[in-house]
């Protein structure tokens, strides 16, 4: 038989030629070139600034010249434990915590019905419904739910239609979290958190439900557990990894924000405020660096936490 | 006898779909059962019924004379080897093992043991601080087994327990079963397509097709004698004949099976064949031949002379080889 090509053909020669060729024959470089850019960006931009803002909170201010002192010092983490800054502390971690046992209660049932239930178009309904919320801008819709828990708003006037004003009184009568309206209490400040970060524990944790095989579900029923007891020995600590991750994000988004507890709520500050306030006006910038450390730190311990407990074991 | 499970007129319908269709199975206490046909015929919707997972659409099922429609899979006597073992993967094997005696609220130093006794069973000792997934399929499958036996079940459902495993270890593991259900007596019945798995290890065979049982009988009954096409066709590799043709005194219209190793190869006196061609399979050699334009399957010993292809060869059987079956399905 006549074979008119050749078996290898020459190289295309040319800088993309050659450039192909090299690359081929020197994987590790090409691993090289193509992870630069984005540890550039990584590690000067964002873990750079990180790590000058951690310097910067062991600095101190002078309290007569409202000068920086760079000099070593820990003053300012001190001065995080006076009771006006602590107490900041405590209220922006407690609602928090709140926050995130909220969302993952909420979520559960929807992200379990999207991964074991929802098929075609209802898969697609379900993200569309989830994903939303985050398309449209977020002061907009923190200004519409100031409108909706407004003592004129819409739930009060449902509240009233359904003559359960006498309700809605008794939990606004509640201590602390309760107050003149919705809008003004830390009620209301955890459900509009609550509504913006659903989405960030939903999806996680549909994630992690659709990768929990269903015959595993049938094996548990098959050895004699009720579906309390699957959902609680099967289910959950496959899920925890979704759980956990979708709780990383409401819990330090709460952690961060600064202007939810600004429209709603008590005027009271939330870390976030402080830090605004400390590296704006005040120009105090070792204290803001060192409210932020905060979250930083608990964060840290959430994670190593949630490592012991084996929340990863499963991944 | 005391029958363990019992079907009487079950369907199960998925819209129009009839996965299961009007099946009578009864099956005896102590007994290897298996249920085999091809993919979609049936038979682990059968078995899902008996587990629990599925509710028939219509009959009766009875586990042990007790009614079993409606109760739910976790109160249901009976456990389930799964075809892809469906082990825990967050939890060890041993607590994989224990788990049903732990969700009975056995305390842990008792189900432990008992669960160590279990992994001894399967030759599996001393695997227990293991996960899942550092276990081969052969061991993952003998930890599902465990996880299943521990719990005593008066019938343990086997879902193609054996079709990951490749050939050495399915029949290492054919034996093993078979033995183990000798020893414990209980009731194991067993899904599967691989009709040489189901002949060598069950005392009986029921026969699926498009969701209906279309023979039950012994391996030998079911192999010697099938009643239909369709049992001659999907057990073994059966010639299906018609009947005038391979018996001269039987009537025209209907079918006939003929098992190719009944077909003798012989020097004078028989029907000519030509050898269209061979494939050798070791101890056997399968030969494909042409009589008048009918194809036929024949078996001989590979340690015989054989023809080669396009000769012409003289062949015979016995007309007591010949069965005859029902013309229908």
């Amino acid at each position: 038989m006549n074979h008119p090509e050749a078996v290898i053909t020459p190289g295309r020669g040319g800088l993309f030629g050659v450039a192909s060729d090299y690359i081929w024959r020197n994987p590790r470089m090409f691993l090289f070139l193509m992870l630069l850019p984005p540890l550039l960006w990584l590690g000067i931009v964002y873990l750079g600034s990180l790590f000058a803002l951690l310097v910067q909170s062991f600095f101190s201010i002078d309290e007569f010249s409202g000068m920086v002192v760079r000099e070593f010092t820990l003053k300012t983490y001190g001065e995080l434990l006076h009771p006006a800054n602590l107490d900041i502390i405590l209220r922006t971690v407690s609602t928090a915590i709140v926050v995130t046992i909220l969302a993952a209660i909420v979520a559960f049932p929807i992200a379990y019905y999207a991964a074991r239930y929802a098929r075609g178009k209802w898969k697609a309904i379900f993200y569309l419904g989830v994903m939303l919320p985050l398309w449209s801008s977020y002061l907009v819709k923190i200004y519409a739910w100031k409108l909706i828990l407004a003592k004129e708003g819409i739930l009060n006037w449902v509240f009233a239609k359904l003559h359960l004003t006498w309700l809605l009184d008794a939990i606004l009568a509640i201590p602390i979290i309760g107050g003149n309206s919705l809008s003004v209490s830390y009620l209301g400040t955890c459900l509009v958190f609550l509504y913006v970060w659903l989405p960030f524990m939903i999806l996680p944790m549909q994630a992690a439900l659709e990768r929990v095989p269903g015959n595993l579900l049938e094996a548990s029923s098959d050895l004699g557990a009720q579906p309390g007891q699957t959902f609680r020995h099967v289910l959950l600590p496959l899920a925890l990894p979704g759980v956990i991750a979708g709780s990383i994000f409401t819990f330090s988004l709460t952690l961060g924000d600064y202007i939810i507890p600004q429209i709603i709520g008590s005027s009271r500050l939330f870390i976030g405020q402080a830090v605004y306030a400390h590296q704006g006006i005040a120009g105090n910038i070792p204290l803001a660096a060192a409210f932020t450390i905060v979250p930083i730190v608990i964060m840290g311990f959430y994670l190593w936490m949630a490592k012991r407990q084996g929340a990863f074991d499963a991944l | 006898m005391t029958i363990s499970v019992q079907f009487s007129g079950v369907c199960r319908f998925y819209g129009d779909v009839k996965a299961v269709d009007t099946v009578d199975l009864s099956i005896q206490e102590g007994e290897f059962f298996a249920m085999l046909g091809p993919s979609g015929s049936g038979k682990t919707t059968c078995l899902r019924l008996i587990a629990g997972f599925e509710q028939p659409s219509a009959g009766h099922i009875e586990i042990f004379g007790e009614t079993a429609e409606l109760v739910p899979p976790y109160r249901r006597h009976v456990n389930t080897v799964f075809q892809d073992y469906a082990l825990f993967p967050h939890l060890n094997i041993l607590d994989n093992v224990a788990y049903g005696l732990m969700i009975r609220g056995i305390k842990k130093a008792e189900r432990y043991a008992e669960a160590e006794q279990a992994l001894d069973l399967v030759q599996l000792p001393g695997y227990g601080a293991r996960k899942p997934s550092e276990l081969s399929g052969g061991q993952r499958q003998r930890v599902a087994l465990a996880r299943a036996l521990v719990n005593k079940p008066r019938v343990l459902l086997l879902d193609e327990p054996l079709g990951a495993l490749d050939l050495k270890l399915r029949e290492q593991m054919q034996d093993e079963l078979k033995s183990l259900q000798k020893v414990l007596g209980i009731t194991f019945i067993f899904v599967t397509h691989d009709q040489g798995e189901a002949l060598s290890m069950a005392d009986r065979i029921a026969i699926f097709n498009q969701g209906k049982v279309v023979q039950v009988g012994s391996p030998e009954d079911i192999y010697q004698r099938p009643d239909t096409r369709f049992v001659a066709d999907f057990v073994g590799s059966s010639n299906v004949i018609p009947a005038d043709f391979a018996d001269k005194t039987n009537t025209a219209g209907q079918w006939a099976s003929l098992r190719p190793e009944a077909v003798r190869l012989v020097d004078s006196g028989g029907r000519t064949a030509v050898v269209i061609s061979r494939s050798y399979l070791g101890a056997m050699t399968r030969l494909v031949l042409d009589i008048n334009g009918i194809r036929l399957n024949a078996l001989s010993p590979s340690n015989q002379a054989l023809p080669a292809d396009g000769e012409q060869i003289q062949v015979d059987w016995d007309s007591a080889d010949v069965r005859l079956m029902d013309s229908s399905t």
